[in-house]
């Protein structure tokens, strides 16, 4: 590489362009802005603005009861937010100490390694995208909406999804549920693999993607890299896998890995990751279905100070009107303690840090933000790279704006 | 053998002595308070200790404690030995009016954007931190949000006569 002669900041005869890319730069899908310094096509320098989307999540959620937390997970990473539910109804769980039956369990890793499937297809299709094949998108896309479907049969909503409850699930998973995740097995596994064969060995798509924004694993490590992209170097840490929370260690799954940490190892290690959770959700479905008798319709544990109880038995029954009536209205307390629990989000792990003081709210509640984390090694991996470079590498790294700002 | 939390606490107790207080367990992660100048010293050891390996900073953050006189703030390090897959708190507590604590990020990179943002919402001043400016509120706030003394608006305020919203 050439030696580049900079000029002192502020010289009229600077010799570099700086660029601002976004903060609404159409190939950054999100508000990011990254001001770069360019030589010609080379970037010499990046800075990264974070903040655009700030909703103060961590301050609301001291104010609010911890079912009322529920939708501000949402909004974290977009893409997958039951399992940003789920995580937060773990945490919320590993405080009260409740102990779920296991059909909640399977059910929820049902419903999370749908939203991790919904998570990484549109990642690596759009990286697909971004280097200029837009069909592989389509294809992928449809199921999506699948699971997006599956999503709305059980709590209603697709986007921001507010799926659960502390405790289980508000409401039995119908047969229209289990039609269309049998829809969804049956028939997405061919299409992902149409959307390998489109773009895995495709000469101009690996050109594209390896060596480009590579990480070494202990460089990764550093930097607090979790999730795909962290495998994608080398690093085989899954918090399925080290710390499994609802039932994962009764699932037989591997854990993919990359060996360069670039563009196309992310890739790669993505889609091997959704044919794990294919295989995740078949075991767990099969599971779902060998419960017989009165365990076949257990959807929520018997918590009745935190799970709102059914509708039916709050007009007929007393005791159900009066926990109604304290959790809708916040009045319950919850025990001292402080809890740090997490789970294996779309792009890493996702953490949540929970102080209470006994009160009806968190004292304290942080979120780790795996998008947060590992954004700021962003300037390190365009460095001396092409700004078409600099665009695929933000879109392989799965960069989700509410998850970035909280 | 196993890193137990007792090996952790047995090792940091001889390294650091009296200097460490406060070893606790809530739901298995070990917890304890260290004085504050040496927080970047329990940190390096344990990195650097053969055996204890803590080398990935899972978290950092503050938390707000006024009643808590002359120690209000207190910033909250989440360790994880990666190896051995044991996970580990630890906390240093600071003055509110003089919040200096040595910052994290020669150690980690990942510090860097993690002590802007603890920073950002709670004034902690991280001593050495190379750009520790505003990350996440916008560069003109002059107040540190997160504190406790900045209350949300509580809900059953019956104070208000607001019209449009009665309450």
């Amino acid at each position: 590489m050439s030696e580049h002669i900079l000029l002192p900041e502020g010289s009229l005869e600077k010799q570099t362009t700086t660029l601002n890319l976004g903060p609404t730069h159409p190939a950054t899908h999100g508000v990011f802005q990254n001001i770069l310094e360019m030589d010609g096509e080379r970037i010499l320098k990046a800075t990264s603005t974070v903040g655009y989307i700030h909703r103060a999540f961590e301050k609301i959620a001291e104010r609010r009861p911890l079912y009322q937390i529920t939708p501000l997970t949402d909004r974290l990473n977009y893409c997958s937010s039951p399992i940003n539910n789920m995580g937060w109804h773990i945490t919320c769980e590993k405080l009260l100490g409740l102990q779920l039956p296991k059909r909640v369990d399977y059910l929820r890793v049902i419903i999370m390694e749908l939203a991790r499937i919904s998570d990484h297809l549109i990642c690596s299709s759009i990286m697909g995208v971004d280097t200029g094949a837009f069909t592989g998108f389509l294809y992928v896309m449809q199921y999506r909406e699948l699971i997006y479907e599956i999503y709305e049969e059980v709590c209603g909503s697709r986007l921001t999804t507010n799926i659960g409850r502390i405790g289980g699930f508000e409401r039995n998973f119908t047969a229209k549920a289990f039609e269309k995740l049998e829809k969804f097995l049956a028939e997405y596994p061919k299409t992902l693999k149409e959307f390998e064969n489109l773009l895995t060995r495709n000469r101009i798509f690996i050109e594209r993607t390896t060596g480009v924004g590579p990480i070494s694993a202990e460089r990764a490590l550093n930097y607090g890299f979790t999730g795909p992209n962290l495998r994608a170097s080398g690093v085989d840490y899954d918090v399925r896998v080290h710390t499994p929370y609802s039932s994962y260690e009764d699932f037989n799954f591997t854990v993919p890995v990359g060996t360069t940490g670039d563009c196309y190892d992310r890739f790669l290690v993505r889609n091997q990751e959704m044919w794990q959770s294919i295989e995740i959700i078949k075991q767990a479905y099969q599971k779902v279905q060998e419960f017989r008798g009165a365990e076949a319709d257990v959807y929520h544990a018997d918590a009745p100070s935190y799970y709102l109880p059914e509708k039916k038995d709050v007009y007929t029954k007393m005791e159900a009107l009066i926990y109604h009536f304290k959790i809708v209205m916040g009045e319950t307390e919850m025990p001292v303690g402080e809890v740090y629990s997490s789970v294996e989000g779309g792009n890493g792990e996702l953490g949540f840090y929970l102080i209470s003081d006994g009160g009806r709210t968190p004292y304290r509640l942080h979120f780790r933000r795996p998008c947060f984390i590992y954004y700021q090694a962003y300037p390190e991996l365009i460095k001396d790279s092409m700004l078409s470079d600099a665009i695929i590498t933000m879109s392989s790294l799965n960069l989700i704006a509410g998850e970035l700002d909280a | 053998m196993a890193l137990t939390n007792e090996i952790i606490q047995q090792k940091l107790t001889e390294k650091f002595g009296e200097q460490i207080s406060s070893w606790d367990q809530p739901y298995g992660m070990l917890t304890f308070i260290a004085e504050k100048n040496i927080n970047i010293k329990v940190l390096q050891f344990l990195y650097d200790d053969e055996e204890l390996k803590f080398r990935f900073l899972t978290d950092l953050q503050a938390v707000h404690y006024p009643d808590n006189k002359g120690f209000e703030l207190a910033v909250v390090y989440h360790l994880h030995n990666l190896v051995d897959n044991v996970r580990i708190r630890f906390k240093v507590f600071t003055d509110i009016e003089k919040p200096e604590v040595f910052t994290a990020t020669g150690l980690y990179e990942a510090a860097n954007f993690m002590e802007r943002e603890t920073y950002d919402f709670y004034g902690v001043n991280f001593v050495g931190h190379p750009n520790l400016i505003r990350i996440l509120n916008v560069d003109e706030m002059d107040y540190f949000p997160m504190r406790k003394e900045f209350p949300l608006e509580d809900q059953t305020r019956i104070d208000k006569d607001d019209e449009m919203f009665g309450r």
